[in-house]
């Protein structure tokens, strides 16, 4: 039992995992959505004195928080005790367009050139991190929500708007694939 | 997210190359139990354990917000490889570099909040 699971999950088992965590939120009466702690965070830290959008009661929400606290203790776990230490299987396709670029093979699970430490303390790694952070996070709260609350959360309610963002999620994507990475690698 | 390598760099790679099924399995098995789940909380009015019945909020239709604010979103998420969620994930996995990243977005979130009166919404 243990053994299978440490073995990397199959999709289908994530995916279900992630519509049961949205399913028991929503019966604790809360809705899923990962960015809104972001803002959550900067009120917390006193946004809220000078900008309106943030001036709201963070602590209500607390339980979301909790979510990113839950967040870094399940992936502590999960790397501490519950892997095999595989390299990650991408495809082999991927695999030779990130060669192409420069990028060495997976020895985890991220690329030493993003995550390294020796990429963290160049300049073009730095702002990589940074820019790229940046967007996500002003991007998420522009657009009304991420991953979670657009791509699951919006679309099981079937939700146009959430769709709409959807498409933008990929149009930045691809962007970021085909013309930025091969002109930063 | 973690156990099914949905927080790795190489996996979002894979998805925006369109090379594997793997993401679109995950996020499209999650939609579709989603999508039954909701049907199945309205069709049938439950309520929370609190006795409130479960709302759902409509989206406000705008076509801007959600285009450019998606797009910028998704620059972002192809280039560092994590939205909002796996971040956190990644400092799990002692993958402190992401730190940066979540620092940039809370910058990123602050200057939605100060530039939201000027944007087109």
């Amino acid at each position: 039992m243990l053994e299978l699971v440490r073995q990397p999950w199959p999709w289908y088992t994530s995916g279900a995992v992630i519509a049961f965590v949205m399913v028991l939120l929503l019966f604790f009466g809360k809705s899923f959505g990962v960015s809104a702690n972001l803002r959550t965070i900067c009120t917390a830290c006193g946004a809220g004195k000078s900008v309106k959008f943030f001036d709201f009661d963070w602590r209500s929400q607390t339980w979301n928080l909790l979510f990113l606290v839950g967040a870094v203790l399940g992936g502590w776990i999960s790397a501490e005790y519950l892997t095999t230490g595989e390299v990650i299987q991408i495809s082999d396709a991927t695999l030779s367009d990130l060669r192409a670029l420069g990028f060495s093979g997976p020895e985890g699970i991220q690329p030493e050139e993003i995550f390294g430490l020796q990429a963290l303390f160049s300049l073009k790694g730095f702002l990589l991190l940074l820019i790229g952070g940046f967007m996500i996070g002003f991007g998420a709260r522009y657009a009304g929500g991420c991953t979670s609350g657009h791509a699951i959360s919006g679309l099981s309610n079937l939700q146009l708007p959430s769709l709409i963002a959807v498409v933008g999620f990929f149009i930045g994507g691809l962007i970021s694939t085909f013309i930025l990475l091969p002109l930063l690698f | 997210m973690s156990k099914s390598e949905a927080i790795s760099w190489y996996r979002i790679q894979e998805m925006f190359r369109f090379q594997s099924f793997h993401m679109y399995g995950i996020i499209g098995t999650a939609v579709v139990l989603g999508i039954i789940a909701v049907y199945l909380i309205k069709r049938f009015k439950l309520r929370d354990f609190q006795g409130n019945p479960i709302v759902f909020q409509p989206k406000q239709m705008s076509l801007p917000r959600y285009l450019i604010g998606g797009t910028v979103f998704g620059l972002g998420w192809a280039l560092t490889g994590a939205c909002p969620g796996p971040m956190f994930v990644n400092i799990g996995f002692s993958y402190w570099a992401i730190l940066v990243a979540i620092a940039g977005a809370l910058v990123g979130t602050y200057s939605y909040g100060v530039l939201k009166e000027r944007l087109p919404h």
